[in-house]
């Protein structure tokens, strides 16, 4: 029987763990603080098909429908709700990426439903005035991340798995060391650390993109659907600078959770009053009842980015016997599961149901973050 | 131009600290969330405050007086404010926390029943409108505010059935004796003791259970006694709205800001005083603002004239916290199905599990709910020794809207 040691007890270590326990690998766990820490404590947990590119579009959409098989008889640990996503348009620019989207997920056979302004407002009433429409895809979801990792976990040690708790520092070949002095030793190494594996492998091509959300109190009448701006992609995805982007979701007990925001390599927690100020802006721009909903708090996360967008899911370009799960983004959510059965077919020398090119470690080289 | 000294709070720490820091010519700015000035002891205004005191309110002509407002964050150099004009941004150059304190609750089973209630919270009520007259009150928990709320209680006409403290009898003698010296103090103590005269008075005894149909209607005692009541008001001690102070990296030591002699915290330009360093009254508080008031406007005379009065004013509050301690017993009050968090529902069983704060949060949403963890966050940490593991913006639930600032 062949061991392995998982560094980080986020959303995807956790999955990794359960995928390799269930294979038979003797898994050991490591996490500095607590299960689902990390971004997946932060995030908004929507389990959502992205179409930025085919590559992302394959693996969001995996990911889906393994969460809908492993959320089916169980939704409550996970307070998985299926609320769906509305992608809201404001001008005939993005009505014309309403019908380029739902073209998109039609080859996928992916559900979706384009939605004129009548339709729009009858979905939606509370959104402002002037909206041209929409595109609702019903199969999207919401999850509680943290309890998710947990459920995952607990289902990875009933195989056996083995959780420490310690910081690891160091990850040398087939060993690591924790920062209590620590060392423990596997036939394999995977980091699932998230954002902070470029404390332990500089060399990845990792950088941090930070989050703040706002979480409100209990308005369950307002929304029903998470409601994201069309330009979404664009604006999130800039290279560079500070994004804020709409992205509304209701929460199965009723409070709303409003995103987004981007920023580059800070990991700080310190709120950053302006930015939060232009996305609650643009937030009521879009709900404008939002204005009197009362905040309980704001928070941030920090997103682990990779050049491309896509995570790196296998072995380490120049250390063998050291895999990789990093660089999730603002999906880690969506692909944890995916992305960590495509590990697990990578490490067990399986057959995947992906086309796994386009995840694996790229060349550390050529692609440095600019 | 002239020194901006920010003042959060305008309890008596606040208002002596305006009051001091006003004899200088700085740009003064006294802020606090209610309506009147006044803070926990002074609330309803000048008439409350002893005479001694009432002079604190005196209107400066340099204080800008910011009622209604509510500060929601801090960094360094600047205050993140809701005003009722709107969100505002608030530059200091010295700024002065006297955020005061609130109750500690423990939870034990009945605790969540309606007219279970926070002695403090049972004066602020009765301050208001409630009528008291001819209801059955018991008080329980420990701390000399049990004393002072229940002689007051009375003379509205409440029928005061018992006070129950937790405290053995000789350490409680050992308190009456160490206030020999403190003559405000004797005579406070001997009029509560005068007022109370034929009031059930137990020590070394504390509150199992409360029970009733809808509403609390009997109390049970650990020594097996029962007693019927209509109100049920407990005080297990106060805690420091540290908030603000955490949210600047302020060092704390036991949940209290760590301050100098001059009332100085750990970072550079920010003041700490009144029960944010430590629980004390109004005497302590008053000393202590004005300490810093004079500090930060440079009159470090003035300021030197009140070092043996705080040192005084420090022994008495150390005095407190020992002879006030919670015995270990209570933790063991509540059950496994006893509520915890009472925002989410949180019960002892499912908190239990968890090996942190930060876990319990995640996992249990205990302190994510309206309260955000103001109320269970002291609770768990004393059940549990858990110390809170960030403070998030803003410390108090506003409006998205009283989020948006201008841009500057
Ligand atoms: C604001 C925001 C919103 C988001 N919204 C969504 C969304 O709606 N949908 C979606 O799919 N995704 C979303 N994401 C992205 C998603 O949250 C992340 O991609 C995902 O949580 C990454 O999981 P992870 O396990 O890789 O990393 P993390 O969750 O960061 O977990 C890493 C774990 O490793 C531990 N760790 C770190 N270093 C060490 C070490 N040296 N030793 C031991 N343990 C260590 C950490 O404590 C942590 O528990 C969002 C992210 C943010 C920040
Ligand atoms: C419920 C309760 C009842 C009490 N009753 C008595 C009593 O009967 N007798 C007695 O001797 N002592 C009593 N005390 C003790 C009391 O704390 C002290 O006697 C005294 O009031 C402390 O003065 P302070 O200025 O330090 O704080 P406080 O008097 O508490 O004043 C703090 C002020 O700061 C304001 N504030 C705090 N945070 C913010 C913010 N972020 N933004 C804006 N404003 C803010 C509050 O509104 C408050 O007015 C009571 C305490 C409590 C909590």
């Amino acid at each position: 029987m062949s061991s392995v040691i998982i560094v980080g007890g986020g959303i995807v270590g956790c999955a990794v763990a359960l995928e390799l326990t269930q294979a038979g690998w003797q898994v050991t766990l490591i996490e500095r603080d607590c299960l689902g820490s990390g971004a997946t404590a932060a995030g908004m947990g929507h389990i959502v098909v992205m179409d930025e590119g085919e590559a992302q579009l394959k693996l969001t959409l995996f990911g889906q429908q393994l969460w809908q098989a492993l959320t089916a008889d169980h939704p409550q640990p996970h307070e998985y709700h299926a609320c769906g996503t509305l992608w809201v348009a404001t001008d005939t620019e993005e009505w014309d990426l309403v019908a380029e989207k739902a073209a998109v997920y039609q080859q996928y056979q992916i559900a979706c439903e384009i939605l004129d302004a009548a339709a729009l407002y009858a979905h939606e009433p509370a959104l402002r005035e002037g909206l041209v429409g929409g595109l609702l895809v019903p199969n999207d979801s919401v999850v509680y991340p943290p309890k998710s990792a947990v459920y995952l976990w607990q289902q990875a040690e009933k195989h056996g798995a083995t959780l420490v708790y310690g910081e690891v520092t160091t990850i040398q070949t087939n060993y690591v060391q924790l920062n209590d002095g620590r060392q423990l030793s596997a036939d394999a190494i995977v980091v699932a650390n998230g954002q902070r594996c470029i404390d332990l492998l500089p060399e990845l091509p990792i950088r941090a993109k930070r989050g703040q959300l706002v979480i409100t109190e209990r308005y369950p009448a307002l929304i029903k659907h998470q409601l994201v701006e069309l330009s979404y992609i664009k604006n999130a995805h800039a290279s560079s600078g500070d994004s804020v982007a709409f992205n509304l979701q209701p929460r199965p007990n009723g409070q709303l959770l409003i995103g987004s925001s981007r920023q580059f390599d800070r990991t700080d927690r310190q709120i950053d009053q302006l930015l939060l100020s232009q996305m609650l802006r643009k937030a009521i721009d879009y709900v404008p009842a939002l204005a009197d909903v009362r905040c309980l708090r704001t928070w941030t996360g920090v997103r682990a980015a990779s050049p491309d967008g896509l995570p790196l899911i296998g072995q380490h370009p120049e250390r063998a016997g050291l895999w990789l799960n990093v660089g999730h983004e603002g999906l880690g959510i969506t692909t944890a599961l995916s992305s960590a059965r495509l590990l697990a077919d990578q490490m067990l020398q399986r057959q995947s149901q992906l086309e796994i090119q386009p995840y694996l470690p790229r060349s550390l080289q050529q692609e440095q973050p600019q | 131009m002239s020194l901006n000294v920010v003042i959060v709070g305008a309890g008596p720490a606040g208002l002596a600290a305006a009051w001091s820091a006003s004899q200088s010519n700085a740009n003064i700015t006294l802020i606090d969330q209610a309506a009147q000035a006044g803070g926990q002891i002074w609330r309803g205004g000048q008439g409350y405050a002893p005479k001694r005191y009432r002079h604190l309110f005196g209107q400066q002509t340099t204080l800008h007086y910011r009622k209604q407002t509510h500060v929601l964050g801090a960094s360094e150099q600047q205050l993140y404010l809701a005003t009722p004009q709107g969100p505002q941004q608030l530059r200091y150059d010295r700024l002065i926390l006297a955020n005061g304190a609130r109750e500690l609750f423990l939870p034990f089973p009945g605790w969540t029943l309606p007219k279970v209630v926070g002695v403090g919270g049972l004066q602020a009520l009765v301050k208001g409108s409630l009528p008291i007259a001819g209801k059955r009150v018991v008080i329980a928990g420990s701390g000399p505010l049990l004393i002072a709320v229940a002689s007051q209680l009375k003379q509205r006409g409440a029928i005061i059935k018992a006070v129950v403290e937790q405290v053995p009898i000789a350490q409680l003698l050992r308190f009456g004796r160490s206030l020999v010296g403190n003559p405000t103090k004797m005579l406070q103590a001997a009029q509560f003791a005068q007022a109370l005269a034929n009031t059930p008075f137990y020590v070394n005894t504390w509150i199992t259970a409360a029970e009733g149909e809808g509403e609390v209607q009997q109390v049970q005692l650990n020594n097996g006694q029962r007693i019927e009541c209509d109100y049920l008001a407990c005080s297990w001690g106060l805690i420091a709205n540290t908030e603000l102070a955490q949210q600047l990296g302020c060092r704390l030591e036991q949940n209290f800001v760590v301050v100098d002699r001059s009332q100085h915290t750990s970072r550079d330009q920010v003041y700490a005083v009144g029960e944010l360093t430590g629980i004390g009254g109004e005497d302590k508080a008053v000393i202590e603002g004005q300490i810093a008031g004079f500090v930060a406007t440079g009159n470090y005379q003035a300021a030197s004239q009140l070092a043996q009065q705080q040192a005084q004013a420090r022994q008495f509050s150390q005095q407190l916290a020992a002879s006030f301690a919670l015995r270990p017993e209570l933790r063991q009050l509540a059950q496994a199905n006893t509520i915890v968090c009472r925002c989410e529902d949180v019960t002892l069983a499912q908190l239990q599990s968890q090996p942190s704060w930060r876990s319990a949060k995640l996992q249990t949403r205990c302190g994510m709910g309206i309260c955000q963890g103001r109320v269970c966050g002291g609770a768990t940490q004393y059940l549990f020794g858990w110390s809170q593991d960030s403070v998030r913006f803003p410390i108090h639930s506003v409006s998205v809207a009283d989020l948006v600032m201008e841009s500057v």
